[in-house]
């Protein structure tokens, strides 16, 4: 046991220098000279006044803007401090009740919308953090921005058309649209409709 | 299931076959110490360090020196880590300031990264600090798996071994595995992450100012990820930096980096088939043991996937239908990003690797979809499994596989010229045995004192015990997460549970090969069962599934599978 002691110790003691301390900031100072933007968390604006980051989403409510999926994260949505899911399993009485007030809200903020409602826009994500929505759930809030926005429902296809990612190299993960890069391209052709204007 | 199901896992497959040749000849020459040229600029690091640690790299040990040192290395990892969470409120690197973490989940962490479970009843983001996260959790996920590793490659010894009572050196083991195998692969992983946006940094969190104003301002959790991420995979650890693990953003931003994180997973057990293969001398018998793997784990992931694009029954007025716009399917628990396909995929990766990251929330999978998982770890994590840990077990499968036919043609069960006699047999009944004790007891344990914290009603709530036991045991660590297992009550009953279910098993295996090491290696002749052809793949399937079902079927038919069919019967 004694003869074991001293490997044991100082091996333990010099690996967990290399992969605990060596390692990590051999990676943190090859992501800062490579990668300084993505090592940061992709945000977007500008220093000191960061609107978000490209891969975080945000609780949008106002409905003059493209809402992102639910998300139950704890004390509100998208408590980026506090990532994960709902839980709640596929026979829960409280999924069921929290699916059926969200179709309740979107068809109260947009009744005559005759599209069906995609599923992405009525279940929480994974992380609660989710930046994504489907293009289906796109298309379906057009016709709700445009009469509250004055504009064509061409325009905001268009718009949205736009910010269609493919899945990766056609297969990989599935088509999507960011929800904040959208609503940040939203509002510059609304500034560019009312200086036409 | 759509077309482009069948394109994903034919081609996770395709590239996870490609990478098995080269990566297990690799392994088997770092571990037999013949480096290869690229691998020799380390060469005088691993001989200072064993000089500084006072390390005879030539002196080999007996299996009790091997388990002993093993048990003494993993105990002082144990200790490190909870004194890293204990003492994190006066340690630098930590610009959240959080304070000393709970005794009991503290203590259910520590031994939770050491015994490579990575079960987290905490939640990353608003617990750890940085140095505790890279010191304390970063370090285990190298360290535990050079040891599954190690532990592997001892038992390999006993087959290619006679008349010999030595299994090779426990610290050259674990040296050369992280120094030449684990280590360049983490970095260069990490590389590939952060160049898709996974974050690496030592910034206090960043708050925002949103635009199209919420009613809550955001703050972003920050980190040091990239690194930790990458071993978190490659080590088939699991355990996420964030709370929403691999579903976090910053942890797997793009379906690239998910397809990158689910080969990781596999590719060190898969490898190690062949490097199995390869220093028994007989590459066959690696590959028939990965056609066995393959086989169950392509049958899994495509009854995962179609469990879940059916989506969920019980909501109308809801499109849940596939199309190019979208995922459809069961969405709740899962990114859009990954949609059902890559969601379900990755679910069942990570519980038949033990891995345990999850990039979906396992507890809002379909009953069905819900079963893949929960059956892949109930079958004791050999379809690819743990890294060493999944090529262990499953040559402990391998070896009951072949007494039985034994039994069935009257003959000594012989494997790789090596007779399987009573003490194997011993070891092997207690490992298989282990397991299963430490699930259904615990299960009902739990069921009796623990079910304040089962969060969903009906037979979901058994799940979501039977699921916290069995991930515990075969060291997988994703949960059924709805059950609030940070009570001191689930952080001892699970410590105590994965503390015997990994090095209880291990002791198992390195007595067995000390055995196996000792005896004469028989001559193959024509009244030896052939163990690399298509017969005996079968064979060790059913084995498998026969000790696995006939062990938790009671079980599965009282939790998932009762709620399916209570579910289609409301619908």
């Amino acid at each position: 046991m004694k003869a074991l002691l001293r490997p044991a110790l100082s091996l333990f003691l010099l690996l967990s220098l290399i992969t605990g301390v060596l390692y990590p900031l051999v990676v943190t100072a090859i992501g800062q000279l490579f990668f300084p933007q993505q090592v940061a968390g992709s945000l977007m604006g500008s220093q000191g006044q960061w609107l978000g980051s490209r891969l975080i989403g945000q609780a949008v409510t106002d409905p003059r803007y493209f809402w992102g999926r639910p998300s139950a994260t704890a004390s509100y949505p998208d408590n980026a401090t506090a990532s994960g899911g709902s839980n709640l399993g596929p026979s829960n009485p409280a999924l069921l009740a929290a699916v059926t007030e969200r179709i309740t809200a979107l068809r109260a903020a947009d009744p005559d919308n005759p599209l069906p409602i995609p599923v992405d826009l009525v279940t929480a994500s994974a992380s609660g953090l989710d930046p994504h929505i489907s293009p289906a759930a796109a298309y379906y809030q057009i016709n709700r921005i445009a009469k509250l926005r004055h504009l064509a429902p061409t325009q905001l296809q268009s718009l949205v058309q736009a910010h269609l990612q493919a899945p990766q190299w056609g297969i990989l993960g599935e088509a999507r649209v960011n929800v904040l890069e959208l609503n940040l391209a939203l509002d510059s052709l609304v500034a560019s409709a009312t200086d036409k204007r | 299931m759509n077309p482009n199901a069948y394109l994903q896992i034919g081609l996770f497959m395709g590239i996870l076959l490609l990478t098995v040749k080269p990566l297990g000849s690799y392994m088997t020459q770092i571990m037999d110490g013949r480096l290869p040229k690229f691998s020799r600029l380390l060469y005088p690091l691993e001989k200072a360090m064993y000089r500084g640690c006072g390390i005879e790299a030539t002196t080999e040990m007996n299996w009790q020196q091997y388990a002993g040192a093993m048990l003494l290395f993993n105990l002082l990892g144990m200790i490190a880590v909870y004194a890293l969470q204990r003492l994190q409120g006066l340690l630098p690197l930590n610009p959240q300031a959080f304070g000393a973490v709970k005794s009991d989940t503290a203590l259910n962490t520590a031994v939770s990264f050491v015994t490579n479970t990575n079960w987290q009843s905490y939640a990353g983001e608003s617990t750890m600090s940085y140095l505790t996260q890279m010191l304390g959790l970063t370090v285990q996920n190298f360290l535990s798996a050079a040891t599954g590793l190690a532990v592997a490659i001892a038992l390999i010894r006993g087959f290619t071994r006679h008349h010999q009572s030595t299994l090779g050196n426990f610290w050259v083991d674990v040296t050369r595995s992280i120094l030449y195998l684990l280590l360049p692969l983490a970095l260069l992983l990490a590389l590939l992450f952060m160049s898709q946006g996974v974050i690496q940094n030592f910034s206090a969190y960043q708050p925002l100012h949103p635009l199209p104003t919420p009613q809550h301002s955001q703050v972003l959790a920050m980190g040091p990820v990239a690194s930790q991420e990458a071993i978190k995979m490659l080590g088939t650890n699991g355990g996420g930096f964030f709370n929403a693990n691999s579903a976090h953003p910053y942890e797997n931003p793009t379906p690239l980096t998910n397809f990158i994180q689910m080969i990781t997973i596999f590719l060190i057990p898969a490898a190690l088939c062949y490097t199995f293969g390869q220093m028994v001398g007989d590459t066959r018998q690696g590959w028939a043991i990965l056609a066995a793997m393959s086989l169950v784990f392509v049958v899994m992931a495509w009854a995962a996937i179609g469990a879940e694009q059916q989506g969920n029954p019980a909501f109308s007025g809801v499109d849940q239908s596939y199309s190019a716009l979208q995922a459809g399917g069961n969405m709740e628990g899962k990114e859009t990003r990954f949609g059902i396909i890559a969601s379900a995929l990755f679910a069942t990766i990570t519980t038949a690797a033990s891995c345990g990251a999850v990039n979906a929330m396992h507890d809002s999978f379909t009953p069905l979809g819900g079963l893949v998982p929960l059956g892949l770890i109930q079958l004791g994590e050999v379809i690819f499994g743990g890294v060493g840990a999944g090529l262990y077990g499953m040559l402990i499968m391998v070896l009951l596989a072949v007494f039985i036919a034994g039994l069935m043609i009257g003959r000594t069960p012989e494997y790789l010229g090596k007779k399987i006699e009573a003490f194997e047999m011993k070891m092997i009944s207690l490992s298989i045995l282990i397991t299963p004790l430490l699930i259904l007891v615990g299960t009902a344990l739990a069921l009796l004192v623990g079910k304040a914290s089962i969060f969903n009603p009906g037979p979901h709530g058994l799940s979501e015990v039977l699921y916290a036991l069995s991930s515990a045991a075969n060291n997988n660590g994703s949960a059924f997460a709805g059950l609030a297992a940070d009570t001191p009550f689930y952080n001892i009953l699970l410590a105590v549970v994965m503390g015997i279910g990994r090095f209880g098993v291990i002791i198992l295996v390195l007595a067995m090969a000390g055995s196996l090491a000792r005896k004469q290696r028989l001559a193959v002749t024509v009244g030896s069962l052939p163990t690399h052809g298509l017969l005996f793949v079968v064979l060790l399937i059913g084995v498998i599934i026969i000790v696995g079902a006939l062990t938790y079927l009671p079980t599965l038919v009282l939790g998932p599978v009762i709620e399916q069919l209570l579910m289609l019967g409301h619908s």
